[in-house]
């Protein structure tokens, strides 16, 4: 833990799953409520049958409610040793006990084992009331309880999105997604490419058929960020046999449709080959990808590319999990 | 070939952080031009390139490239490596030219991951 540390937002970047959680679980969620607790005047014997019995090492010594101390199998022994079992708990308990509340974070439970070295803390409320006490085991269990939500939540979520075209019924569902490409907008290029490759992977789709409209998108996005006027649209529908990606500009559209799908045909300037584009492969590339892909063009009105990609049985995001299903 | 294995080979750096050192790399794509990494790479390759600009991992994240490789010694820009650790894709820094690097790998037994184009 970097008690102590400013957390800066590079540091931030390091903070592990877990280690968020041990600020976000309060000691009173991982703690165990039921306390074996010990009278002062118990004799050492007693105490040795309570722990034997209750399987613990220690417990807190207790009047009334009110914390006296804490005694531990470390002051058993020395009990043992001395042959002294018939001596009461206040002999041999520690006064110093050190505690900690039930509403901090788990994070000040583990500072104080890193410090002190002792083995549980008994946790107390606002008026210092025994509520718990708290071990190293009970935190690994109680950090382990919100990994194992966590993921299962994620799995909820999962679920429900590659089961959309499950749980909606209708004579034909269709899930469609916008994405508006600016001109020359090179910084974030691919980025709606991206998102459509990730909403496809989510949907259930398999990572050929994301692939192959991840590149099919990637290269229309380009195309749009490079040669547009005004940049344009990128739509993308989802159905469970069929997805139908359009790229839509304004202009300046294309001269010769035959030349431009021309392998190695470029228009593009230089700035644009420096960064790796207008090899003039774009269109072949698509075309590749995709099953099928229309390209219209007026000059000065604009282009409008349609790519589809069919689904085979298999592949359909309507079945996907029942396929996945038959695997496990 | 384990990315670390081929991390020793070209004396590389690693510049993204919190990489799965461990993993697999089928083969390996060199090339400065995208559309040429689009067209024709195959899953899980590591990708040998000259440029270094964030398209170079956008195409990465397109073709399924398991790990980036700048050759020459390039420093990329801040945001590449943004973008790489965004989305978990490892960039790596190497004093060889792309000949050497290539060479170095293919020499070490990383098969080539270029489909024939048709």
């Amino acid at each position: 833990m970097r008690s102590g540390q400013r957390i800066t937002d590079e540091l931030a970047g390091y903070i592990t799953r877990v280690e968020e959680l041990a600020y976000e679980l309060r000691i009173s969620e991982v703690m165990t409520r039921d306390v074996k607790t010990v009278t002062p005047d118990m004799q050492m014997v007693q105490v040795l049958e309570l722990f034997r019995k209750a399987r613990i090492s220690g417990a807190p010594v207790v009047v009334e409610g009110r914390l006296v101390g804490i005694i531990s199998i470390e002051d058993l022994i020395r009990c043992l040793r001395g042959g002294d079992v018939a001596a009461p708990a206040s002999d041999y308990m520690s006064t110093q006990v050190i505690t900690v509340k039930a509403f901090h974070p788990v994070v000040e439970a583990l500072k104080l084992f890193a410090q002190t070295r002792v083995g549980r803390l008994p946790v107390v409320d606002e008026s210092g009331a025994l509520v718990g006490i708290i071990t190293k085991g009970d935190i690994t269990r109680g950090l382990l309880r919100a990994l194992q939500s966590d993921y299962q939540e994620e799995e909820v979520r999962r679920y429900r999105a590659s089961h959309l075209f499950e749980d909606i019924v209708s004579d034909r569902t269709s899930l469609i997604l916008r994405y508006t490409i600016k001109p020359r907008d090179f910084a974030h290029g691919g980025a709606a490419s991206s998102h459509i490759k990730r909403a496809l992977l989510r949907l259930g789709a398999n990572p050929q058929i994301a692939r192959r409209c991840g590149i099919a998108a990637y290269e229309a996005e380009m195309n749009l960020i490079i040669h547009t006027t005004n940049g344009g649209v990128i739509q993308v529908e989802i159905e469970p046999h069929l997805i139908t990606m359009r790229a839509v500009d304004d202009g300046p559209g294309i001269e010769d449709i035959e030349l431009a799908m021309r392998p190695g045909y470029s228009t593009a300037p230089e700035e644009i080959r420096e960064l790796g584009f207008g090899a003039g492969m774009g269109l072949t590339n698509i075309q590749r990808c995709v099953d099928q892909m229309v390209l219209e063009s007026t000059p000065g009105k604009g282009t409008r590319l349609e790519m589809k990609i069919f689904l085979q049985h298999e592949e359909a995001l309507k079945d996907c999990h029942y396929n996945q299903e038959k695997k496990t | 070939m384990r990315l670390e294995e081929l991390i020793k080979i070209i004396d590389g750096e690693v510049l993204t952080k919190d990489n799965d050192l461990s993993k697999e790399i089928k083969g390996g794509f060199g090339a400065d031009l995208m559309s040429d990494v689009l067209a024709s790479i195959q899953p899980n390759a590591v990708l040998l390139t000259g440029l270094c600009n964030p398209q170079v991992v956008r195409t990465a994240q397109m073709a399924d490239v398991a790990a980036i490789v700048l050759v020459r010694g390039k420093k990329p820009p801040q945001e590449t490596i943004d973008l790489a650790n965004q989305e978990r894709i490892p960039l790596i820094s190497t004093a060889c030219g792309m000949f050497e690097a290539c060479g170095r790998l293919h020499r070490a037994g990383l098969p080539s991951l270029e489909k024939t184009v048709t």
